[in-house]
């Protein structure tokens, strides 16, 4: 904590044990550990960052860099219901709306959950339970947090199902999960999502299990709703795509952890980390030439239990080699004040890494 | 993955009815088979083994002429084909047995005499029916609740003490026969501590009280052995279903963790359950040969042990015919139930 007080302190990072923040979320060196028998994976491993109502945060990163995992930290649903299991270790501070989470009693989150903050899940068709109709989900989840008969709780089902563009929906309330298309199947749970009007919605890649032809018809309506409710919004995604359009600012991880963050603008056209250029280099584009070939990010996702020693993406970087005496192989680099509001965690001299993306990365994107 | 979209889903009750009467008639069928195999084998086996089913009727010490009389009666020396159907038609229309002027009437339904007692074979059946069920129905839901309960209590404390205790005392109730577990419960509550009496008989006319009395150790013992079973069962498939996405989805809405288990968790993993119930049910319905045996309950399960030591055909079909029946019938029934509990399951 001493170490990430002082470095947090130098670049600006919010610092935990400090008085309750004015942002509307911030997350404060949060933490998320999970024992196995293997080791202690460390899914998230220090993870801070703020956003305020309106706004969207996008959250890129490969499978596996504890994307899903922070989103499923700041409901609280680590700790949630895990019988006898092992239970994630959790530390850190989560602020929301001026009351802190990750201390707070398990059941004032449980309350908060659905209420103050809802989720929208990656694969629609298994996050709704195949039992019941959409109507009585929607319900459900209406009637938890609001004393309301049947027929009112109803009523808004109906209301929240028009809302979202799922046509007839007097009759379609009464369907089946698996009645539904995969699009109307999440345009159902985004229903079920903001059927309390949450003030902060997380998406987890809420377009990865659908067709390309409805994923800019979710996407456009989850902005629609954004600005309608005002909610602050969270878009999980592997895909910059995705975010390109909806994020206001981004946060780039890997291994658990943050290498970059910083406006969408600047995480796009000014990018500061190798990983962030690998991701772009990754990513199709309607205006690249033809004959470019899409250029991968080298080897696999660290093991969360023995991150590489010193920068987790060394081994994959093609330019780790850059800064003097193997810095990059034996210390971690910090988050580091790139220019307002952009940071990045790189062993590299910003001049050196503007240079090799105006120079070697852009021009061939 | 995006189908065309469906009306809503909920059957009519024309498609349901419509379904009821071809499963119905699918019943019956599989009824017939059943017994034309049972009449097949256990009036066809005494002759390619060489006996006189005539012989098994009458006894060894009858003369040539009193059995040929018996084969007359009772139609032995038709093809097999002819009394068969003699047999079934006589189950909804009522038998005579014809030898000369020596008429015996046996009114519907008709499963004919017993070789033994020579009583009907429906007095055996209606006798022993209601031992059977009342054996069947008290310990199913004995087992019901005290194998779900402790298999819902051991997934949400996996890897506990209690998990660990109840898990392993379910290995020895699936384990340990029934015939030891019996007599140990007959040895001491029985016979040692005097605190229940077992009746030698049970019929209609004994009071409610008899037949708790008679019928708690039996329903205990069975109970046991099938709510260990179930006891697993409704754990392994209770952690599945906690891993699903959907659970997650219930939670993420801030439903009471008891809400989460009792309305999402618990719905899902009812129908495993009820599928193995059916089935279970079904056989238990037949007859629980080793737990009646062990207590002497008159059921179903000791008559046709009887009946088999004792080479008393009649009975044996009598017998066949109501487990198949039974189990055919606990199956449609598990049938409907799916498609009640799960809506993806159509009825049609």
């Amino acid at each position: 904590m001493t170490e990430l007080s002082k470095t947090g302190a130098a670049v600006g990072e919010p610092v935990a044990g400090s008085p309750a923040p004015s942002a509307f979320l911030e997350v404060r060196d949060l933490k998320v550990h999970f024992p196995t028998d293997d080791g202690l994976v460390k899914s998230v491993d220090g993870l801070s960052f703020s956003l305020e109502k309106g706004k969207t945060l996008g959250i890129v990163g490969e499978s596996g860099s504890g994307k899903s995992v922070t989103s499923l930290g700041i409901l609280g649903l680590h700790t949630a219901g895990q019988y006898g299991a092992r239970r994630a270790r959790i530390s850190g501070e989560i602020w929301l709306g001026g009351k802190e989470l990750l201390g707070a009693d398990p059941t004032d989150v449980r309350k908060m959950r659905g209420r103050e903050m809802a989720m929208i899940f990656q694969d629609p068709l298994s996050a709704l339970h195949p039992y019941y109709s959409i109507g009585k989900q929607i319900t459900e989840a209406y009637r938890v947090h609001n004393d309301v008969d049947r027929k009112t709780a109803r009523k808004r089902a109906i209301e929240m199902l028009d809302r979202v563009g799922i046509p007839q929906p007097d009759k379609r309330v009464d369907s089946y999960p698996h009645e539904f298309s995969g699009g109307m199947r999440q345009r159902a749970m985004i229903a079920m999502a903001l059927v309390n009007n949450p003030e902060l919605l997380i998406a987890d890649e809420p377009t990865t299990a659908l067709d390309v032809t409805v994923q800019a018809q979710i996407l456009d309506l989850i902005r629609d709703l954004q600005k309608e409710f005002g909610s602050a919004v969270i878009m999980i995604t592997h895909d910059l795509g995705v975010v390109a359009e909806m994020a206001d600012e981004l946060l780039v991880m890997y291994g658990g952890r943050c290498v970059e963050r910083g406006t969408a603008e600047k995480v796009f056209y000014e990018p500061q980390h190798p990983y962030t250029w690998g991701l772009l280099g990754s990513m199709p584009r309607i205006d690249r030439e033809e004959t470019e070939r899409l250029i991968p990010v080298k080897g696999s996702p660290p093991s969360l239990i023995n991150l590489p020693s010193g920068c987790a993406f060394n081994p994959r970087c093609p330019y780790a080699d850059i800064p003097k005496d193997q810095i990059t192989r034996r210390e971690r680099p910090e988050l580091r004040l790139v220019a307002d509001g952009h940071y990045s965690a790189c062993h590299m001299a910003q001049d050196e890494r503007t240079r090799i993306w105006t120079e070697e990365i852009a021009p061939k994107l | 993955m995006a189908g065309p979209h469906k009306g809503p889903a909920a059957a009519g009750p024309r498609t349901v009815l419509a379904y009821l009467i071809r499963r119905l008639i699918a019943v019956i069928i599989m009824v017939l088979v059943v017994l034309l195999a049972t009449f097949t084998v256990f009036f066809m086996l005494p002759k390619w083994a060489g006996q006189d089913i005539a012989v098994l009727f009458a006894g060894k010490n009858s003369g040539a002429e009193q059995l040929e009389g018996v084969r007359e009666k009772l139609g032995l020396s038709d093809p097999l084909l002819v009394q068969f159907w003699d047999f079934v038609k006589g189950i909804p229309m009522g038998r005579d047995y014809v030898n000369g002027s020596d008429v015996t009437h046996c009114p519907a339904p008709c499963f004919g005499y017993s070789f033994r007692t020579e009583e009907p074979v429906w007095t055996t059946l209606k006798d022993a029916l209601p031992v059977t069920g009342a054996l069947a129905a008290g310990a199913c839901v004995l087992w019901l609740v005290a194998g779900v309960a402790t298999g819902v209590v051991s997934a949400l404390k996996r890897g506990t003490v209690w998990d660990r205790s109840a898990m392993v005392t379910a290995l020895g109730g699936v384990s340990l026969p029934v015939f030891f577990t019996g007599m140990l419960m007959m040895g001491v509550f029985v016979h040692n501590l005097g605190w229940v009496k077992i009746a030698d008989n049970l019929g209609s006319d004994d009071s409610l009280g008899v037949w708790l009395e008679t019928l708690i150790l039996p329903w205990i013992v069975l109970a046991f052995l099938n709510a260990a079973m179930y006891a697993r069962l409704t754990r392994a498939t209770m952690l599945e279903v906690l891993g699903e996405d959907y659970i997650r989805t219930a939670r993420a809405k801030g439903l009471a963790e008891s809400a989460v288990i009792r309305k999402h968790a618990l719905r899902s993993a009812m129908t495993p359950i009820l599928t193995v119930f059916g089935l279970d049910l079904g056989v238990l319905m037949g007859g629980a040969v080793l737990t009646e045996s062990t207590f002497n309950l008159p059921g179903l399960g000791l008559q046709a042990v009887n009946a088999i030591s004792s080479k008393d055909l009649p009975v044996i079909l009598g017998v066949t015919l109501c487990a198949a029946l039974a189990i055919a019938l606990a199956n449609l029934v598990v049938d409907l139930l799916y498609a009640v509990i799960d809506p993806r399951v159509r009825l049609g």
